[in-house]
């Protein structure tokens, strides 16, 4: 059975300093598939351990006890085989290194030749609309701009599974939805699974297959929300449905935090 | 047109300024000793610059005591730099070893290294280069490991899990990202080191070594009551510092090529 899951989740517990000082109990008895191609959601009051979880899917950290397996494999062997691209908040583009060449960096570490990795980083800018942007540094583009970069490095290897933190929380709202629009688009060209973390209710339900809701810390899974939206359209967020999917949510957002 | 606006205001103040000192001295009949006007200096810097036939004690040239300060001055920063920036390295490769280590190297910089001077002339002997070499590395040095060592640590942490993400070794890591993070903060400090490299070699050749070096220079031509010679060899000893300040901020520019404005 392992084989169907793009991501699948096992009783994952994760403490932060187990047995010392200062223990945090960040997540607790998570269990979670996510299919191939599917785009699933983390939301949750802030703190819940959202970003922890994502972290433990991308191996950054191990959990205290359960299993995590990602195309039916351990993390750990995921990401040294480079199974997944990551994108946060930040973009954390580096800015001694020009347009193209962040976006070739994980290229370049896995060991591409100059004439392919140019060729991609081409390839790439081209699907995120800043070709003639190659040889800029990022401190020259917008933040919109910069995280479109930080996306299309993210898939510059077209890996299965995209895990992203946060990626547009720090962009104006216009620009926030259109970089929505652009990452369900590239999604749908490449077929990628996705996991998000967000804090917004509207790009949740914008976005995903599937909304994860999280409970306050030891983050445990409240709920998990269908969103059938069919194809996503910048029209979708005047649809009745949406406004009756975002609602769902957020009302099961405020029952987590009563609960608490 | 755009770069002369930029060039003209300092040429103005420069001018305005020597021309003010120049005016004042001679309208305010100030004694040499006390502050020569320019034109003074200016002859002496001339004269002096190739050194005064059959010339006695307090006339060496200006040229070669210029060299060996600067000699002295270059050699000094060029290993102080290499060591901090190695030492900074090391300790960033083998953190346990750093932690233990930086409050030292803090401690260290917070005492006056000149004060050393006459230990290093103890050490290596009064005439020999490395005493006065000596100094300058260990004023050198501190800026450049503090510094630096900061820098490699500055790194943001998305930038090191996105790394981590891709499988990048410890190694790479540092390679890749933490040294391209340092650059600014060890390029901010090759240019407070190289003035202060000048500052340090005079200062050490204060406390001894051979006449022919800008600091005696300067000290014997003052008590022979030659403040227009003294005051000459300063100014040797500013064009080194500004000299070495230079070839810092064009390490800057070759360095960093992203923080160049367009």
């Amino acid at each position: 059975m392992t084989g169907d899951a793009a991501v699948r989740v096992r009783s994952v517990e994760k403490t932060f300093n187990l047995g010392k000082v200062g223990e945090v109990a960040a997540i607790r008895s998570v269990d979670l598939d996510v299919a191939p191609g599917e785009f699933v959601s983390l939301i949750g009051p802030s703190g819940c351990g959202k970003s922890t979880l994502l972290r433990l899917i991308a191996d950054l950290i191990e959990p205290s006890s359960g299993t995590i397996e990602v195309f039916g494999k351990p993390a750990a062997q995921a990401r040294l085989d480079q199974d997944y691209g990551m994108a946060f908040q930040r973009s954390g583009l580096f800015d001694w290194r020009k347009i193209a060449a962040n976006i070739e960096l994980p290229l370049e570490l896995m060991g591409w030749t100059k004439e392919k990795r140019r060729q991609r980083s081409a390839e790439m800018l081209r699907l995120v609309k800043l070709d003639e942007f190659a040889d800029h540094y990022p401190q020259q583009l917008s933040g919109g701009m910069q995280q479109r970069v930080a996306i299309a490095r993210a898939l510059s290897f077209k890996p299965q599974l995209l895990l992203m933190d946060e990626p547009f929380g720090a962009l104006d709202e216009m620009t926030r939805e259109h970089m929505q629009s652009e990452l369900i688009s590239i999604k749908t060209e490449l077929d990628t699974t996705v996991v998000f973390v967000t804090h917004s209710i509207a790009e949740a339900a914008f976005m995903s297959d599937r909304v994860v809701v999280l409970s306050p810390r030891p983050g445990e899974i409240h709920e998990i929300i269908d969103v059938d939206l069919g194809t996503r359209v910048p029209d979708t967020r005047e649809d009745p449905e949406f406004f009756k999917k975002a609602t769902e949510i957020r009302e099961s957002l405020r029952s987590v935090k009563a609960a608490e | 047109m755009n770069r002369l606006r930029h060039v003209a205001p300092p040429v103005i103040v420069g001018v305005v300024f020597f021309a003010l000192w120049e005016g004042l001295v001679k309208a305010l009949e100030i004694r040499e000793f006390l502050l020569p006007p320019p034109s003074s200096i200016w002859t002496a810097l001339i004269e002096q610059w190739g050194g005064v036939e059959g010339g006695t004690l307090g006339t060496v040239a200006l040229r070669v005591a210029g060299r060996n300060t600067a000699g002295i001055a270059i050699s000094g920063l060029v290993i102080g730099v290499l060591a901090g920036a190695w030492l900074a390295l090391i300790i960033t490769r083998f953190r346990r070893f750093g932690e233990s280590l930086t409050p030292f190297a803090i401690a260290i910089n917070a005492t006056p290294i000149i004060a050393l001077a006459p230990i290093f002339n103890a050490w290596f002997g009064i005439t020999d280069v490395r005493s006065n070499q000596a100094v300058v590395i260990a004023v050198v040095f501190f800026p450049v490991f503090i510094n630096t060592a900061k820098g490699l640590s500055q790194a943001h942490p998305n930038q090191i899990e996105l790394m981590r993400s891709y499988g990048a070794s410890e190694f790479t890591i540092l390679r890749r990202v933490q040294i391209p993070t340092a650059l600014p903060f060890f390029v901010t400090s090759l240019k407070i080191a190289a003035p202060f490299s000048v500052i340090a070699a005079i200062v050490a050749e204060y406390f001894g070594g051979p006449q022919s070096r800008l600091g005696p220079v300067i000290t014997q031509n003052a008590s022979f009551a030659r403040y227009d010679v003294a005051w000459a060899a300063i100014v040797v000893a500013s064009g080194i510092g500004l000299g070495l300040f230079a070839l810092a901020l064009a390490a800057e520019y070759l360095l960093m090529p992203w923080r160049r404005r367009s």
